[in-house]
């Protein structure tokens, strides 16, 4: 777990698993309806022009968010 | 069976559901919205082996909490109008994601039928899924389809009605265990509930308890209007168990509640529902799509090629349509010209009624090209991806990605018309966010203001193309700087979380298409048209009534007969129609809104207007052409054309009470000052009356303040 950082660090193609999910309320919700829960694969696909938003691959989707909302992620990076 | 089935269709965005919906119902549709929100209500009929169907649309949602309109408004239906199946499409090549919604149906105990769409992605992804056994584990029925050739709607609708017919309206609520943190709790919550028979008539017990441990807030409401000592004993045990929960797991129970439908669907899905059969390309096409569509400079480069391309295509194709109402109408008005007597009637009938909806329903074609042209970016994914490329910008300023587009089609590209591109705010999700869009849309450079302003340019400026310009960049610094004041002030609060799919690519349906188009034209035509042709004839009264005393009619048709006796033919004519002119000038002045713009001029001459400019100011709130034309009579120019100004250009450029200073003013006013009326119009539709006022009055406002401080500014540079 000493590697656990957030999805806002994470580079575009590097893969990783979702280990802790922070943010409560609308947005907390939001993030989990979306299937952003402990213990599921993903991938950064992309970011947009301006490097925000950022795109992820999970569950067979691809899902945008802010980096703002990224920083409620926590991950841990897949090495390879 | 020759009772009346109700069947809800639910699903995900992008699911494909309203695609189904169209193939179920066809063009047999009505369309309207839930009361006091905006989210449209579609209901439409089927029939199915001599059954009949009424299917409703609910709005596609990701979830059923209580955050979004949409989910409100999805969950409300089922549980007030208890439908007697919920028919839950399901995008099949994201399982997982999609069964969330399902199982928050079956949690709720609704009979639900689950239509596994887009299976022919599916297999062209080299997957299987194994229906049987999905159906098995769900206990309810799983029919494969694919909505955009209508395979399996046949049998789809076979199983609604069976299925339906064997739960006869009975609710079967799903147990899902939440873990042994929350499990204990919800099961003491579920026997308080049961004991005061809190909300027991609406929805299962276990589904309340639920909901209060989600913190919702619709359900929390209702209770504590039904029974506040229960709602506060319930309340308490949440709050117990959330203190419980944050201080060992450092969680939420909402959050574990979602965590645990998720793992749920995992432990489904470890049954081997979903059978890889090929080894999956690494990047499929969409993604292959996606990098170039959204490469960091090829992206935003290709966008303005496409937007441009549609604003092109929208505006020449629409000419052509848009020609031939106004055809139909001149030939129309040349009739009831010609049919009617000379008079009042014939002024109303001609001016008032025809002048006013002809005008409106002029927009008809460019609204369905324009939503023709949306309707095909929304459905073919790309607008997710301007979204998802513009949102760092349009953030900034308190707006959201998707709020580009309204921008564009409001005439952030000169030309366009806010009519459409209000209407455009619909695919926003975000409530702040798509307000501050409406009300500033307006700002934006429209076709109606650009005669306006290519006749003050041509009359005070060198380079009309350079003041064209300015001015369409001013429409967007005035829309981007009040959309960040209006989020800082009146529309104030958190930016709404953005988290949005990007749905594959895909090729839109031609049947898709049209039937949005149209509805959307419809309910333009409809709506607008009442109110419009009320403010039509209202606006028209003002500019005619009342009509010149009797002696000074009696003078002008003295000066005629004195005109017709003395002049040659070639004279008379020219004389007579300065005399009409003149005529109409002073009758314009001696009318209502002739006597608004004089007392107005006290005001307005901090920004340089007199009489004439604020009486066309205010017959612009109809349509901003009208400027053009009011100012030709206030001249005494008579009726001028608004694509032909060069005769009114030199008239004011030689006039004494204007100034470059004046043109300045004039030029901010007419860009910012409050919508015309169809806009206003739909505005209320889009939002409320409260905030179409609003749009007139703010906007009026601080188009005066600016254009005064344009004015005086001018005028001391220049010391005009």
């Amino acid at each position: 777990m000493a590697e656990m950082m957030s999805l806002r660090k994470m580079k575009v193609e590097q893969k990783g698993i979702i280990r802790m999910v922070t943010g409560d309320g609308e947005l907390g919700r939001r993030i989990r309806d979306m299937g952003i829960v402990p213990n599921t694969e993903f991938m950064v696909l992309g970011k947009a022009p301006l490097k925000d938003p950022v795109a992820i691959r999970l569950r067979d989707f691809t899902l945008t968010l802010r980096n703002s909302e990224a920083d409620f992620i926590f991950v841990d990076p897949i090495e390879g | 069976m020759d009772k009346q089935l109700t069947l809800a269709l639910a699903g995900n965005p992008n699911s494909g559901k309203t695609t189904m919906y169209n193939a179920l119902t066809g063009a047999r549709q009505r369309v309207g919205n839930y009361p006091g929100v905006t989210v449209e209500h579609r209901e439409g009929d089927a029939r199915h082996n001599g059954q009949d169907l009424t299917i409703v649309d609910l709005p596609g949602t990701y979830s059923l909490t209580a955050y979004t309109p949409e989910e409100l408004v999805a969950r409300d239906y089922i549980v007030e109008r208890r439908p007697h199946a919920v028919v839950n499409i399901v995008d099949a090549t994201s399982l997982e994601r999609n069964l969330y919604l399902s199982l928050q149906f079956m949690e709720l105990g609704v009979p639900v039928v689950i239509a596994l769409n887009m299976m022919d992605a599916v297999r062209k992804q080299g997957k299987e899924i194994d229906t049987a056994l999905l159906s098995k584990l769900l206990g309810l029925p799983v029919v494969e389809t694919v909505a955009r050739t209508g395979d399996g709607k046949h049998a789809l609708l076979e199983e609604a009605i069976r299925f339906s017919g064997e739960k006869q309206g009975q609710w079967e609520p799903l147990t899902i265990s939440y873990g042994p943190d929350l499990d204990p709790v919800i099961h003491q919550m579920e026997t308080v509930i049961e004991k005061h028979d809190f909300l027991t008539g609406r929805a299962p017990s276990r589904w309340v308890a639920i909901k209060f441990l989600e913190n919702d807030e619709q359900v929390v409401k209702m209770g504590a209007r039904q029974d506040a000592e229960t709602t506060a004993t319930l309340t308490k045990m949440t709050e117990d168990v959330a203190r419980h929960c944050r201080s060992t797991l450092k969680i939420s129970p909402e959050s574990l509640i979602a965590d645990y439908r998720y793992g749920y669907i995992a432990s489904l899905m470890k049954e081997g529902v979903v059978r890889a059969v090929r080894p999956q390309a690494r990047l499929q096409l969409s993604d292959q799509l996606d990098k170039v569509l959204t490469q960091q400079f090829m992206g935003p480069a290709i966008m303005i090629g496409i937007l441009y391309t549609i604003f092109y295509a929208t505006f020449t194709l629409g000419e052509i349509p848009m020609g031939w109402v106004e055809n139909f109408f001149s030939w129309f008005s040349g009739l009831a010209t010609s049919i009617l007597p000379e008079g009042m009637l014939q002024s109303m009938v001609v001016d008032g009624i025809i002048g006013g909806v002809g005008g409106v329903l002029g927009f008809v074609p460019l609204i369905m090209v324009m939503f023709m042209m949306i309707a095909f970016l929304e459905d073919s994914g790309y607008m997710a991806r301007m979204a998802y490329m513009m949102d760092r910008v349009m953030r900034a300023f308190g707006l959201h990605g998707s709020s580009v587009m309204p921008f564009i089609v409001s005439g952030g590209i000169a030309g366009g018309c806010a009519v459409p591109g209000v209407m455009a705010t619909r695919t926003l999700r975000s409530p702040k966010e798509k307000l501050a869009t409406v009300l500033t849309a307006p700002f934006m450079c429209c076709g109606a203001k650009v005669p306006v302003i290519i006749l003050i340019s041509a009359a005070f400026f060198d380079n009309s193309a350079s003041v064209m310009f300015w001015t369409v960049i001013g429409g967007w610094v005035a829309a981007l700087l009040v959309a960040k004041l209006l989020r800082s002030t009146v529309i104030k609060g958190e930016s709404t979380p953005f988290v949005m799919e990007l749905p594959p690519y895909r090729m839109p349906t031609l049947k898709g298409l049209l039937i949005h188009t149209w509805e959307r034209a419809w309910s333009y035509i409809k709506k607008a048209g009442t109110v419009i042709l009320g403010i039509s004839i209202l606006i028209w009264a003002m500019m005619t009534f009342p009509g010149l005393p009797e002696t000074k009619v009696a003078d002008y048709e003295a000066q005629r007969t004195t005109a017709e006796s003395t002049l040659s033919a070639e004279g008379l004519e020219q004389r007579l129609s300065e005399l009409n002119n003149l005529e109409s000038q002073e009758a314009l002045r001696y009318s209502v809104a002739g006597k608004i713009g004089t007392a107005m001029e006290s005001v307005t001459q901090f920004a340089g207007f007199d009489w004439r400019t604020n009486i066309a100011l205010v017959g612009g709130f109809a349509a901003k052409e009208v400027i053009v034309s009011t100012l030709g009579t206030a001249y005494s120019l008579g009726e001028v054309d608004a694509e032909e100004t060069e005769g009114l250009s030199k008239r004011l450029a030689a006039d004494p009470t204007w100034s470059v200073a004046t043109a300045v003013a004039l030029l901010v006013f007419v860009m910012l000052y409050a919508p015309c009326f169809v806009t206003v119009v739909v505005i209320a539709r889009e939002t409320s009356w409260k905030w179409a006022t609003f749009s007139v009055v703010f906007n009026t406002g601080f188009a005066f303040a600016l254009s005064v401080i344009a004015y005086q500014f001018t005028r001391a540079v220049m010391g005009g």
